[in-house]
């Protein structure tokens, strides 16, 4: 069929579409349902199963940018730090069988940071499925306990249709993955094309406003509370309601902790910041959720990074919780006032319901212990290694706050939470439910491809050595793009989260976490994709590694810092431990000795 | 008992975990195991009865019995689960049950007025001497024989779980051969007849969504 035709319509005799539908094959169907749904960028890979796609896509030319990813996994993640630097939902396509088991890390990892992505999969020909073809996998049976939803089109007349449900599942109430399942004779079939305006979604309802009652209710509880503490995560941003966040807990006083998906909702230069809690949570903050009597929870889930010991978290305090979830009310901590409800509006709802607190004493209390038990203060170690928390911390100054900083999974997930300062919403972006190594380099690209799209800030991405080289392959796509991204690799030529554990856990047996011999020359392995490779030793080179890497602009860097292997993240909350329980520094040797 | 008298749930489990003593009125029973009958409505499509089964298999629930079969509207599906298990977490199944996409409605019965049954076909061996017997237990428990050889009888008898076990049971010395039960449906039951009150006052509270304020 040629090109010009399929836009042009054809008169429709079929009774399911509008008289002058075009009639189409369900690729083409597809290609253009994508362009419908407004969607600026789809992260793929062919193979046999999409083959007819990506040939409709070549004919028609969308008004999308399809990105070539080198792994599915990639594809996901990136698909991910698409969605979390935009607000948008993210698209992948791949093809059947081995396609479809790749995306399975990134769906999942979505599904656990309810981060809104669409997944087509192609699919053996109805026919075959079932018949154990070549490349067949049951891509809904493998999905179906990580995705928001999924669905299988066994019928090309209901391919428009299940797309528009696909992107309002993934965008709308707790964000999540939908996978489509697409047999390859339903890209070849033919219908009349309609995109629905509205989806066709019976049993599915969003949550909006609160319970009126309810909120009357935290209303009264907030007034009552002394030692009142604002717990926030990235239900928060998903909803957009930093702003309206930022406005109740400047009118109220309440001092605000964040979760790792909740940093950047409200700015951290702010007095009423306490920074993050949990398991590497500040020893100020982990002791106010202790000692709070009311905990206002706002699109956060409780997790057990964050409470340790469920029983002996936050005991004598009173919850409200502000979830969009109903399923996670009362789920890992019972919520005493549970409003659900779009956390922006029910900020909105609540704010003319409370008055200016006094928490003088409260937030002195917090500074008692903040002095107590400063932040921790790392040292530079003597030798040509680098501190890592040091890093991060240049980082931060050169950018001021003003990127999207991403990171991968291990120890220095953890630095960047701790010592970069995040002042902006949707800023920060990285792995916390599913803690996926490999995440970082692809959800940074993915971010990098959304500044295209409006934000112009840089995108910054931290990894280590063992994380990095999970998915390094996307350095490529990157280069391809000409994407200024800045990749930093803080390089401890160890597996340094798990060589943290063995050390406090294991008596230092240190079983199969050493990659110093074994680990790639990063410097080359950018180069050898098309990128520029810079290498800091000592921390004098550390400034300047930094401004070459801002100097680029025209493709991604990647610079390499020798960091120590000893060196840990505190404090730290053992696993399963209560909250005050901590390793702090001063404390870790003999906590150790004791071991 | 006043918001503010009551302990914090995590007060409660603190005071049981440092072995202080609770008013037996503040206990809290959400952590006991309990037999559940809960009604799902969904749509009638593939895959959607297999998310509901997987919700319970994800956290390692068993399901005692599951059926499933079209509603007056061919669209929709009706689905009685029995289960047992801890009521908290039975409650956050059932709330992420409603979640899903294909259900229009989640009840779990348990607690409310309702009508259970199930459907027991039972095959049992007969002689010319037990048959009599077998026949007058059937009568006793309302069943019906719809099938019959020289040997063997099959028996259809309807009814609510325990009335079917103790069928069962009554059987076992004659030999059975067979059993095939249906699982419980169960509805709920019509409610009674209440005459309208003409002074009743519209004030029931109702949020700003227009439906009711229970969550
Ligand atoms: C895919 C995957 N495999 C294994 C793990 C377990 N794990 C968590 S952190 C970590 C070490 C990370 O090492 P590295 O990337 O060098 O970062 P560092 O901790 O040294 O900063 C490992 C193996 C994981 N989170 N994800």
């Amino acid at each position: 069929m040629p090109t010009d035709s399929l836009k042009t319509s054809t008169p429709s005799t079929a009774s399911n579409g509008a008289p002058d539908a075009p009639v189409l094959k369900g690729s083409e169907i597809f290609v253009r349902a994508l362009e419908e749904e407004g969607v600026d960028r789809v992260f793929g890979h062919p193979g046999g199963a999409v083959i007819k796609i990506y040939d409709a896509m070549e004919r028609i030319q969308p008004d999308y940018e399809h990105v070539l990813v080198r792994h599915e996994q990639g594809g996901t993640h990136a698909a991910e730090g698409y969605a979390k630097a935009t607000g948008r939902v993210g698209t992948v396509l791949v093809t059947s069988g081995p396609g479809a088991t790749n995306t399975v890390t990134g769906i999942a990892d979505a599904y656990l940071d309810s981060v809104p992505i669409v997944v087509f999969t192609g699919q053996v020909p109805t026919h075959l499925i079932g018949n154990d073809s070549f490349q067949e996998t049951d891509t809904t049976g493998v999905t179906r306990s990580i995705t928001k939803h999924n669905f299988l089109v066994r019928d090309v007349d209901e391919l428009a249709s299940t797309i528009k449900k696909a992107y309002h599942i993934a965008r709308t109430g707790r964000p999540g993955p939908v996978v489509v399942d697409i047999p390859k004779d339903v890209q070849m079939d033919k219908s009349t094309f309609v995109y629905p305006d509205e989806p066709d979604l019976p049993g599915y309802s969003v949550p909006g406003k609160g319970a009126s009652r309810q909120v009357q209710r935290a209303a009264r509880m907030i007034e009552e509370a002394e030692r009142p503490l604002l717990y926030v995560g990235g239900g928060t941003i998903n909803a957009d309601a930093p702003e309206h966040l930022t406005k109740l807990a400047r009118k109220t006083n309440i001092p605000v902790t964040t979760t790792l998906h909740g940093l950047g909702a409200f700015p951290e230069t702010d007095d009423l910041a306490l920074g993050w809690l949990g398991m590497h949570g500040f020893y100020h903050t982990n002791m106010a959720v202790q000692n709070a009597d009311l905990i206002i929870a706002v699109g956060a889930r409780f997790d057990d990074r964050v409470t340790g010991d469920v029983d002996a978290w936050a005991p004598d305090a009173k919850i409200i919780h502000v979830d969009i979830d109903p399923s996670c009310i009362s789920k890992n901590v019972y919520a005493d006032c549970a409003i659900i409800g779009d956390a922006q509006k029910v900020l909105q709802q609540l704010l003319p319901k409370v008055e200016p607190k006094d928490t003088e004493e409260w937030l002195a209390q917090i500074d008692e212990w903040r002095d107590s038990c400063p932040p921790y203060e790392y040292e530079q170690p003597d030798e040509d290694l680098i501190a890592p928390e040091s890093v991060v911390e240049q980082l931060y100054e050169k950018t001021q706050g003003e990127a999207v900083m991403v990171s991968d999974v291990g120890q220095h997930q953890m630095w960047v939470c701790q010592y970069y300062k995040f002042g902006r919403t949707r800023s920060h972006i990285s792995s916390g439910g599913l803690g996926t190594m490999g995440f970082g380099l692809p959800a940074a690209m993915g971010a990098a491809f959304g500044m295209r799209e409006g934000r112009d800030l840089d995108v910054v991405c931290v990894s280590g050595d063992g994380g990095f080289v999970m998915n390094a392959q996307e350095l490529s796509v990157a280069a391809a793009h000409g994407l200024p991204l800045k990749i930093a690799v803080l390089n401890n030529n160890f597996l340094g989260m798990v060589r943290q554990w063995q050390s406090l856990f294991h008596e230092d047996r240190f079983s199969h976490t050493d990659l110093t011999s074994t680990n790639p020359d990063f410097v080359k392995l950018a180069e050898a994709h098309h990128c520029v490779g810079l290498r800091a030793t000592s921390p004098d080179e550390v400034g300047d590694v930094i401004d070459q890497a801002w100097e680029v602009d025209d493709r991604p860097v990647l610079m390499e810092f020798a960091v120590p292997k000893e060196e840990m993240v505190f404090p730290m909350v053992p696993a399963g431990a209560a909250s005050d329980d901590m390793l702090t520094e001063m404390f870790s040797k003999e906590e150790m000795a004791k071991e | 008992m006043s918001d503010e008298e009551t302990l914090t749930r995590q007060q409660i489990r603190r005071k049981r975990k440092f072995g202080e003593p609770i008013l037996p009125e503040e206990e809290d029973e959400t952590d006991q195991k309990h037999r559940h009958i809960i009604a799902v409505t969904l749509e009638n499509t593939i895959g959607a009865l297999n998310r509901v089964t997987n919700l319970f298999s994800a956290r390692g629930f068993n399901l005692e019995s599951v059926a499933v079969g079209e509603t007056e509207d061919s669209s929709i599906a009706r689905l009685t689960l029995v289960t047992v298990g801890n009521d908290r977490i039975v409650a956050q199944v059932t709330r992420q049950l409603k979640g899903l996409v294909n259900t229009y409605d989640v009840t779990d019965l348990t607690d409310a007025e309702h009508v259970e049954r199930e459907l027991c076909l039972l095959k049992v061996q007969y002689t010319s001497d037990t048959r009599p017997e077998i026949l007058d237990i059937k009568d006793i428990f309302r069943g019906r024989v719809v099938n019959v050889t020289p040997e063997t009888m099959v028996l259809e008898v309807t009814g609510p779980n325990k009335k079917i076990n103790a069928f069962i049971g009554m059987m076992q010395e004659h030999g059975i051969e067979e059993v095939a039960r249906s699982g419980q449906v169960a509805m709920h039951r019509a409610l009674e007849y209440e005459a309208p009150n003409p002074l009743a006052s519209s004030e029931s509270e109702v949020n700003d969504n227009g439906s009711s304020d229970a969550n």
